[in-house]
């Protein structure tokens, strides 16, 4: 009988997070590598509609993990309700996309199982019948490939954005549903969470924009942020910072891309000043063209960036400005 | 309250990197920094006990530099440290560095453990999780604000793209502190002068040794990351790259 690859799709407020589409893509490609099953599981209090979304693709078979215990998430249920599925099922490997949710329970889960878990893989290696997981390091200036060392279940993560979510192949038929009813005795639950909710009524909607001209800790004070305005609005576009300058109250929080901010696409990602760290990358990897300016000639941003410009940006911002004004007023 | 602070000590932001000869790891030769999410954890304990009265005490696990991490958390204020020292620290997976610590402070009876989110070497975001469920305790990641109330605490938790949530929790717990929850203080002259007579308890390998166990996980090797994309670097004088990059985003990229 062929290994099981379990993809936990999330479910979040009775909804589908879209992501899980990418653990799907990323359990499929295994699954082809190495000639494994993929099935999957959405956890929750009523979650047929969604389990039915999922059956739609390319996989064996679906389970719908039920109690009214899983809503709200907390991580205590959601541990409780995985471990009986996976204590019955006996995956070799269980996939779950790299979200905040996730983060929240999943080391707990394997940590009760007596297993663990590579996160925030960014793809997978299958050498010599060895599944391999590829991850970045120190910031992603460095890779590594790593191994389980430990009997099944295996737990991995996969980054947002390291597999696509529109390759999910879908499935010829239907794939069965089956409905598990978790057991959830009462004080298992230790956390009593409110309602969701979203801070500040969002000013801008970074989404939308063409052009983001974004700044980092290179910006160095936030005087200088000015520069970065004047191109922005001498490009006609937005304004936008890594998670540092928000937290200094530089710009407002609704100005930060990255995994806590805004996840962008615009035509032309200007970075002045960001070394790259993983939690801004996944936020803007996705433009279409990456321009950044660094002094450090080693910074990850590199890496993802269709120009590169290694030099101090207080250097070549002014002569950029005054170039861009001089090309739009038609010189 | 009686908190206990994790800190990791990492290679330093900028520090170039090079692998070693097995390329499973990195030469140590660089200078080092504390884990920055960690030094949020230290100052939301330090402004935790300015409030509500009460211990800090922070732990590391590493080598003798790692020390270092624990001199500055005194310097700033933390009562005192336990400092788990050997080099063999430095390999051990998230699952058995939660282990070893778990192990230390079993005769502690800490009201809050705090963790940075994640680490910047590693970045798993793992290890406070282990922790607590290790400890049987209730657990809360991503934090931006902590508030005592009469069953325990109310703390909010970060979500992606700008959401949050208030959760209640009942005490001990362990909360994994995100980056700007709160602005870090600098050691004073005084405070680094007293944390030379506090107390550091130095724990060994060996008092741990029977809590942890073969690393579940192997990095089988490391490397250069290859790239993908196809980058042009634009060279010249700020003014010659200027004109260069117009007529890029003019011509070629047409955003202009």
């Amino acid at each position: 009988m062929p290994e099981i690859i379990l993809v936990v799709a999330e479910q979040r407020e009775g909804k589908l997070n879209r992501v899980s589409w990418e653990t799907i893509t990323a359990g499929q490609a295994i699954a082809a590598a190495t000639g494994w099953t993929i099935e999957a599981a959405v956890v929750g209090s009523s979650v047929s509609a969604i389990a039915a979304e999922v059956a739609a693709k390319k996989i064996a078979k679906v389970y719908a993990v039920e109690s009214s215990n899983l809503e709200p998430y907390t991580p205590d249920a959601f541990s409780v309700a995985l471990k009986g599925l996976i204590t019955s099922k006996q995956p070799k490997l269980v996939l779950m996309p790299h979200t905040y949710q996730v983060r929240d329970f999943v080391p707990k889960l394997a940590t009760a199982m007596g297993r663990t878990v590579i996160s925030d893989c960014i793809g997978f290696k299958h050498e010599n019948g060895k599944l391999l997981f590829t991850r970045q390091m120190f910031q992603g200036k460095l890779a590594a490939d790593v191994s389980f060392n430990s009997e099944a279940p295996w737990f991995a993560t996969f980054q947002n954005g390291a597999f696509r979510g529109d390759k999910a192949e879908a499935g010829s038929s239907t794939a069965p549903v089956e409905t598990v009813n978790a057991e959830i005795a009462d004080g298992v639950i230790r956390n009593r969470p409110q309602e969701v909710f979203k801070e500040a009524k969002q000013a801008v909607d970074l989404t939308q924009a063409e052009i983001i001209v974004s700044v980092g800790r290179g910006i160095k004070e936030q005087k200088n942020i000015e520069l970065a305005k004047q191109l922005a609005d001498a490009l006609g576009g937005d304004l936008a910072a890594s998670r540092p300058i928000c937290d200094s109250g530089w710009l407002p929080m609704d100005r930060q891309i990255g995994s806590s901010g805004q996840t962008v696409a615009p035509k032309l990602y200007l970075a002045l000043g960001i070394s790259g760290a993983i939690q801004h990358i996944v936020g803007m990897k996705g433009s279409r063209t990456i321009i950044a300016v660094n002094k450090d000639a080693e910074a990850p941003i590199f890496e993802i960036a269709d120009y590169a410009i290694v030099g101090n940006l207080f250097d070549i911002v002014p002569p950029l400005i005054e170039e861009v004004k001089k090309a739009k007023a038609g010189g | 309250m009686k908190i206990l602070v994790c800190m990791k000590q990492v290679p330093q932001k900028d520090a170039p990197l090079k692998l070693n000869e097995t390329a499973a790891w990195i030469r140590e030769d660089v200078s080092y920094e504390v884990n920055e999410p960690d030094a949020f954890a230290l100052e939301e304990a330090l402004r935790q006990r300015e409030k509500h009265k009460g211990e800090v005490v922070v732990i590391t696990s590493g080598p003798a530099r790692a020390q270092q991490v624990l001199r500055e958390a005194l310097a700033k204020g933390a009562d005192r440290a336990i400092h788990l020292e050997d080099n063999a620290f430095v390999g051990l997976d998230a699952f058995n560095t939660a282990k070893a610590f778990a192990a230390a402070i079993k005769d502690e009876n800490f009201d809050l453990i705090f963790t940075g989110l994640q680490s910047d070497d590693y970045g798993y975001a793992q290890t406070g999780v282990i922790l607590a469920e290790l400890l049987g305790w209730p657990h809360a990641t991503i934090i931006m604000q902590i508030e005592k109330t009469e069953s325990g605490i109310k703390v909010k938790r970060e979500l992606e793209a700008g959401y949050f949530q208030f959760v209640d929790m009942p005490l001990p717990a362990v909360l994994t502190i995100q980056s700007g929850i709160n602005k870090l203080r600098y050691a004073t002259l005084i405070g680094i002068k007293q944390a030379k007579n506090k107390p550091v308890r130095k724990v060994a390998l060996a008092e741990v040794q029977s809590a942890i166990g073969d690393n579940l996980q192997k990095i089988e090797r490391l490397y250069v990351p290859q790239k993908t994309k196809k980058t042009e670097h634009i060279e010249g004088s700020p003014g010659e790259i200027a004109k260069k990059l117009v007529d890029k985003l003019r011509n070629e990229l047409r955003v202009m």
